[in-house]
């Protein structure tokens, strides 16, 4: 396959390109990668505390801190992967003009250094469950399926927005709207049961939405132990397949035209 | 492709769009589609250019400023996609159209030398080996852990240099890079430049100093407005180039 074949030849590449964005990202700081476990934790006391109190009326949610990190994890990953990765052929502009590199590797590389934080934010994961004692069985080793579906989204929909993004850089401002109001039609925060009430196309919504699929299955696993139901691995495996596809239909189309217009 | 070319470029042409205001968000591209200002304009940079390049030669594009010298070396290194035509390449290419194409200015000349190697192509292994020989002909022993914004441009230059020529390539391209670094350096260029020509590398160069062209280059192409004007021995093309009455006409 020739795709795999770019990848053996450009390895050096990527992981030299990888390295770079997390150098770069943590120089800075003092307490460096640290940082990327500390953030997810800081946020999820803040939000578990306002929140456990805003939802104790819908039932008491069952470890809400693993609860709403397991979300968090998830959603922020898929948030700060595609937003970098949008900008990565534009700010690449440069190099795109004097070498010939394979175009996609640079949307794909940001993701990857962004899954670097996700291992990360991990740990933050497995401190918070540590210390509320929360039960642990043999299917959280299932949880590398949601990883890998969140992954492959956040992929196909990066190689789409990067590819757009040079002909409308208007996007980039409009797309953290869209994030955030993608945000609340998924269930990071709030419980499922909040939505009884909710009107259908709602329901509908949140339902189809790839993210939610992605998150259940990591919760199931994870939080409740238990494997989730094959339907929501279907709709995983669609959404994935879908946004590589249209992502890679995009990108291969507009990649020619990506040096005349930066 | 013949096995005794290094590059044969077929029927070249490159068009660009040259609208007067470039449309690059989704405000301005509504904006202007409702007053009906979406105009394209065309320019076509190279018009059917078609020429061979043999093994071991090497070559000087030499034309005015805006003659398409530039866009044919981008087409040849891959970079661009020409509108027509196609243009093939035997080996391995070292494309220096602008040296250090890539450094990233946070990081130090020791990571940014693998940056740039992985770029170009080559592997760890061999930029590991060769990593000293790369420092000290750049000159910079002493500031190999120096982040690179603090390099100055002749300092960026060399080591873009060392890194693009630390292995012999098939095929070098070089745009107006030795009008950088000092006497010295330029010189040291040149030589290293000789060697891979000894050692049966093609050379692409263009320069608008016709004094280096004549120096480094057997043969010569002219390129006017996108055409091919005169192509032969560098001396020949070179002194009609320069030919005062041949301009007039």
């Amino acid at each position: 396959m020739s795709l795999l074949s770019v990848f053996v030849k450009y390895r050096n590449l990527i992981s030299q390109l990888v390295a770079r964005d997390i150098k770069t990202k943590y120089r800075r700081s003092i307490l460096g990668l640290l940082w990327t476990v500390l953030n997810p934790l800081l946020m999820m006391t803040v939000l578990s505390i306002v929140f456990s109190y805003f939802f104790s009326r819908y039932g008491n949610i069952d470890n809400f801190p693993v609860y709403l990190l397991c979300g968090q994890v998830i959603f922020n990953f898929f948030n700060e992967s595609t937003s970098i990765a949008m900008g990565s052929i534009v700010h690449s502009g440069e190099l795109i003009k004097k070498v010939y590199v394979p175009k996609y590797l640079f949307p794909i590389t940001k993701v990857m250094s962004c899954s670097v934080n996700l291992l990360a934010s991990m740990i933050a994961l497995v401190i918070v469950m540590a210390v509320t004692r929360a039960r642990v069985t043999p299917t959280v080793l299932l949880a590398v399926l949601p990883l890998f579906y969140v992954l492959m989204f956040s992929t196909g929909v990066s190689l789409f927005l990067s590819a757009v993004a040079v002909s409308f850089r208007d996007l980039m401002h409009l797309y953290s709207v869209i994030t955030t109001a993608w945000m609340y039609l998924t269930p990071v925060i709030y419980p499922m049961e909040i939505l009884d009430k909710a009107p259908e196309w709602v329901k509908l919504i949140v339902n189809l939405n790839p993210m939610t699929a992605f998150i259940k299955i990591f919760r199931c696993v994870v939080l409740e132990g238990v494997t989730a139901p094959a339907i929501l691995h279907v709709q995983s495996i669609f959404w994935c397949a879908v946004a590589l596809a249209i992502g890679s239909l995009v990108f291969r189309k507009a990649q020619d035209n990506f040096i005349l217009k930066i | 492709m013949k096995i005794e070319n290094a590059i044969e470029v077929n029927d070249v042409s490159m068009c660009f769009n040259l609208s007067r205001e470039k449309v690059d968000s989704i405000k301005e591209y509504i904006i202007k589609a409702i007053k009906h200002q979406l105009f394209y304009e065309e320019f076509w940079a190279l018009n059917d250019v078609s020429f061979e390049v043999r093994k071991g030669d090497s070559v000087g594009l030499v034309g005015m400023n805006g003659s398409g010298k530039s866009t044919m070396l981008k087409i040849i290194a891959g970079v661009l996609k020409p509108t027509k035509g196609s243009v093939e390449t035997a080996g391995t290419i070292a494309p220096m159209i602008e040296l250090g194409a890539g450094f990233d200015h946070d990081l130090t000349a020791r990571e940014n030398i693998f940056l740039n190697g992985a770029l170009i192509g080559y592997p760890r292994e061999m930029l590991e080996d060769r990593f000293n020989n790369i420092i000290s002909f750049a000159g910079l022993e002493r500031f190999v852990d120096v982040p690179i914004k603090n390099f100055s441009s002749g300092m960026l230059a060399r080591l873009g240099f060392s890194i693009a020529t630390i292995v012999d390539a098939d095929i070098l391209i070089i745009d107006e890079i030795l009008s950088v670094g000092d006497y010295q350096f330029q010189n040291k260029c040149k030589k290293r430049i000789r060697e891979m020509m000894d050692r049966n590398t093609t050379v692409l160069f263009v320069s608008h100093s016709i004094e280096q062209v004549k120096e480094i280059c057997k043969k010569a192409i002219w390129i006017d407005q996108g055409h091919i004007r005169m192509m032969g021995e560098a001396e020949e093309v070179c002194d009609a180039y320069e030919d005062p009455n041949e301009k007039v006409k």
